[in-house]
C-alpha cells in the first residue's frame, strides 16, 4: 500500500508543468534519435546528458528516460517504412513490418507497432512498480560478496545469452574492465596502468566510450554502405488507428508472451535486441498464422515490438534496485545518476523516494505521451529520413564532439571519442559485441571493489562466494547463465534422443 | 599499391579479424605488464592495485588466443570490405581527425562550420547557399542551446574572442 502512496506522490512530481514539458521534449528528441542512423538510444542519451547538468535530478532523469522511450518508438518507424532498422532492436520488426508497408498497410503496421510498444512498456512499468521496491529491500542486506555475485550474474548472462561467440564477448567485456581499472585505484589510492600519462589519471569515462563506440562507429559503418535514403510518405488517420486497435485484442496471447519474454530478457542484461528476436521466433512457432510470418503478418510486428519495449523498460529495474544496468542505455542513465550525485542501488528507494517514484510515474506518463506523439507525428518523423546522409552525418559528428567535450570540458576526451569510434568500427565489423564492453567500463570499479572487499574479509579465499545460501544461489545462477548455451545444447540433444527413441 | 584493384577486391575478413584479435591480445599484455608494475600481490590493505587488472589482462590474452585460433581455422571467405568502401570510411575518419585536432585551437564553432561545409561540398556536392545556411546555422543553434539555455560552455577560439562572446 505504501508503494501506491509513493507512486501517487511520484505522479504529482511528474505532472509538474516543467516536467511535462521536459517529457515531451525528451520523447521528440528520442524519436528523432531513433529514426536517425548512427544515433541510438545509448549514445543519444550520452550526448544529451550534459544538457541536464543544470536541471534538478528528477527532471533530468525524466528527460533522459523519455529520450530512451522515444528512441524505442522511433526505431519502428524506419523499420516499417524503409526496411532500415533505426535501432538494432527493431531489426525483427522489419521482417513483417516492411512487407505490410509494401502491401499498402503501413498505417496498420505502424499503429500495431506503436500500440504494442506501449503495451510492452506498460507491462514492464507495472512490474517495476511492484517488484523494484521488494528487490531493493532485499538487496539492502547484500554484503560485498553478494554484490559481486550480482555483477557476476549480470556478466555471465551476457556471455551465455549473446549471439556472438562467447570468447569474443569475454574479450570485449575484459577490455571494458581493463579500461575501467586505468587511473586511480579507489581502494589503495595508487595509480595504475597510466604509464606516466597525465591524461589517463582519471581513467576512461564510459560516456566518451559510448559516444565513440556507438555514435561514431555506427556512422563509419553507414558510410561503408554509402546509404541513400529514399523516403516514402506515411500518414496515419484516426479511422485506421481505431480499426487496428479493434483487431489487436485477438492477439492477446502473443502480446502477453512477448511481454514476459521482454521483461525477463530486460532484467537479465541481454537487452532488447535478443528479446525482440526471441519473441518473434517463438510467436512464429506458436501462432496459427506462423507460415505467413515474413509476408506481412501483423502478429509478426506485435511480437518483436512488444518484447523490445518491455525489455528496454525492464532494463531499468536492476538499474534502480541493484545499481546494475540491464542495457547500455540504462548504463548511461546510471552514469547520469552518479553525475547528479545520487548513488544508484537499493538505498535510492530509502533516501531518494521522490526521485525514484517520480521516475517510475514518468515511465507511465512518458510512454502514453510517446504513443500519442508518434501516432500523430509520423509524417514529420518520416520526413527526417528524406534528409540525405551527407547532411545528417556531419551534424551528428559535430553533436557527438559537443557531447564528448561537455562531459568534462576536455578536448582530450574528443580525441578519445574518435579513437573509440575507430575501435568500435573495427570491433563491430569483427563481430565483437559492444554492450558488455560499455557495461564493464561502467561497473568495473564497483565490481572490483566488491571483489576485493570480499577477499579481504575471507583472507583471500574464493570460498567466500559460496559461504552462504544467498551468495551461492546467485553465483550458481551466474554459472548456469555462463554455460547456458552448452546446457541448452545438451538438453536439446537429450530431447532429440528421447524423441528418436520413442519413434 | 597496384592499379588493377577493381571494386570487388579488398582485405579479407579473416586477415583483418586476425589483426584486430592480435591487437586485443597485445592490449591484454600491456594490461598485465602495467598491473605487475602496480603490484599484484597482497599488501597491507589486502590485494594491491594491480591484483584485479592482472587477471583481467590474463583473461584478455587467453580469450584472444582462442579467438585467433578460431579465426585462423576459418576459410578465406568473404571480404572485410571493398577498397572503395574503405576509402569512403576513411574519407570520414580523416576529416573527423583533423576536425578533432583543430578543436582546441580554433574553437568548436569555427571548426564545426568548416567541417560541415567540407562534408556537404565534398561528399554531398551541394550548392554553396545551402552549405552556408547549414554550416553557419548549426553553430549558431548550438551556441544558443548549449551556452545560453543550458549554460554548458564549449571550447572557443580567436573568432569568438574577436566577436566578444
Amino acid at each position: 500500500m505504501e508503494e501506491l502512496v509513493n507512486l501517487f506522490h511520484g505522479f504529482a512530481v511528474a505532472l509538474q508543468p516543467f516536467n511535462i514539458a521536459v517529457m515531451v521534449l525528451g520523447i521528440v528528441l528520442g524519436v528523432i534519435i531513433g529514426v536517425l542512423p548512427g544515433l541510438g538510444g545509448a549514445n543519444g542519451v550520452a550526448i544529451l546528458l550534459p544538457l541536464t547538468f543544470s536541471m534538478p535530478p528528477t527532471s533530468a532523469i525524466i528527460m533522459l528516460s523519455c529520450i530512451y522511450w522515444g528512441a524505442l518508438f522511433g526505431g519502428a518507424i524506419t523499420s516499417i517504412l524503409f526496411n532500415i532498422p533505426g535501432e538494432p532492436w527493431s531489426v525483427a520488426t522489419t521482417f513483417d513490418g516492411y512487407p505490410m508497408a509494401q502491401q499498402g498497410k503501413a498505417a496498420e503496421s505502424l499503429t500495431a507497432a506503436f500500440t504494442s510498444s506501449f503495451v510492452g512498456a506498460l507491462f514492464a512499468v507495472i512490474m517495476i512498480t511492484l517488484v523494484a521496491p521488494l528487490v531493493a529491500g532485499f538487496a539492502l542486506r547484500f554484503g560485498p560478496a553478494e554484490k559481486f555475485a550480482v555483477y557476476f550474474l549480470a556478466f555471465c548472462s551476457f556471455v551465455g545469452l549473446s549471439k556472438e561467440p562467447p570468447f569474443k564477448t569475454i574479450a570485449a567485456m575484459m577490455i571494458g574492465f581493463a579500461l575501467a581499472a586505468v587511473g586511480l585505484d579507489s581502494i589503495t589510492g595508487q595509480l595504475r596502468l597510466t604509464f606516466g600519462s597525465t591524461e589517463l589519471l582519471n581513467g576512461f569515462d564510459f560516456l566518451i566510450a559510448v559516444i565513440g563506440l556507438f555514435g561514431l562507429g555506427e556512422i563509419f559503418l553507414t558510410m561503408e554502405e554509402g546509404l541513400n535514403f529514399r523516403g516514402g510518405k506515411a500518414k496515419i488517420d484516426l479511422r485506421v488507428v481505431l480499426r487496428t486497435w479493434k483487431s489487436l485484442p485477438q492477439y492477446w496471447m502473443t502480446s502477453l508472451r512477448s511481454c514476459v519474454i521482454g521483461c525477463w530478457m530486460g532484467v537479465t542484461p541481454a537487452g532488447a535486441t535478443p528479446a525482440s528476436f526471441m519473441s518473434y521466433g517463438i510467436a512464429k512457432r506458436m501462432s496459427k498464422n506462423g507460415k505467413n510470418f515474413g509476408k506481412g503478418e501483423i502478429e509478426g510486428v506485435i511480437a518483436p515490438e512488444t518484447a523490445a519495449h518491455a525489455a528496454g523498460t525492464a532494463a531499468l529495474l536492476p538499474m534502480l534496485s541493484l545499481g546494475v544496468p540491464g542495457s547500455p542505455t540504462a548504463a548511461v542513465l546510471l552514469g547520469g545518476l552518479l553525475i547528479w550525485g545520487l548513488q544508484p542501488g537499493p538505498m535510492l528507494f530509502v533516501e531518494q523516494k521522490e526521485f525514484v517514484w517520480g521516475l517510475i510515474a514518468s515511465m507511465y506518463l512518458g510512454n502514453l505521451v510517446g504513443l500519442i506523439i508518434v501516432l500523430t507525428c509520423v509524417p514529420i518523423f518520416a520526413a527526417i529520413l528524406r534528409v540525405p546522409f551527407s547532411i545528417i552525418a556531419p551534424l551528428i559528428l559535430v553533436l557527438c564532439a559537443i557531447g564528448a567535450y561537455s562531459v568534462h570540458n576536455s578536448t582530450f576526451d574528443v580525441v578519445m571519442m574518435l579513437v573509440f569510434g575507430v575501435i568500435g568500427y573495427a570491433l563491430k565489423k569483427c563481430n565483437y559485441p559492444l554492450a558488455p564492453l560499455v557495461l564493464a567500463i561502467v561497473l568495473g570499479d564497483k565490481a572490483e571493489e566488491a571483489f576485493r572487499q570480499s577477499l579481504l574479509g575471507s583472507q583471500g579465499s574464493l570460498g567466500i562466494f559460496f559461504s552462504n545460501t544467498l551468495v551461492s544461489t546467485i553465483m550458481i545462477l551466474g554459472l548456469i547463465a555462463l554455460f547456458w548455451s552448452l546446457i541448452s545444447n545438451g538438453l536439446a540433444r537429450l530431447r532429440n534422443r528421447t524423441a528418436a527413441a520413442s519413434v | 599499391m597496384t592499379t588493377h584493384q577493381s571494386h570487388t577486391t579488398g582485405p579479407t575478413h579473416k586477415a583483418v579479424e586476425a589483426g584486430v584479435t592480435t591487437v586485443i591480445g597485445l592490449f591484454g599484455a600491456v594490461v598485465v605488464y602495467g598491473s605487475i608494475k602496480a603490484g599484484i600481490n597482497w599488501g597491507a590493505e589486502g590485494p594491491k592495485a594491480g591484483f584485479f587488472p592482472f587477471y583481467v589482462g590474463l583473461f584478455i590474452i587467453i580469450s584472444s588466443l582462442i579467438n585467433l585460433w578460431n579465426t585462423l581455422r576459418e576459410a578465406d571467405g568473404p571480404l572485410f570490405a571493398e577498397w572503395g568502401q574503405l576509402r569512403q570510411v576513411f574519407s570520414v575518419i580523416l576529416p573527423t581527425g583533423i576536425y578533432v585536432a583543430a578543436l582546441p585551437f580554433i574553437g568548436l564553432y569555427l571548426a564545426s562550420a568548416i567541417f560541415i561545409a567540407w562534408f556537404m561540398r565534398w561528399l554531398g556536392k551541394y550548392n554553396w547557399p545551402i552549405i552556408a545556411a547549414l554550416s553557419l546555422g548549426m553553430p549558431i543553434v548550438t551556441y544558443l542551446v548549449f551556452e545560453r539555455w543550458f549554460l554548458v560552455p564549449l571550447p572557443k577560439g580567436p573568432v569568438e574572442e574577436w566577436l566578444g562572446l
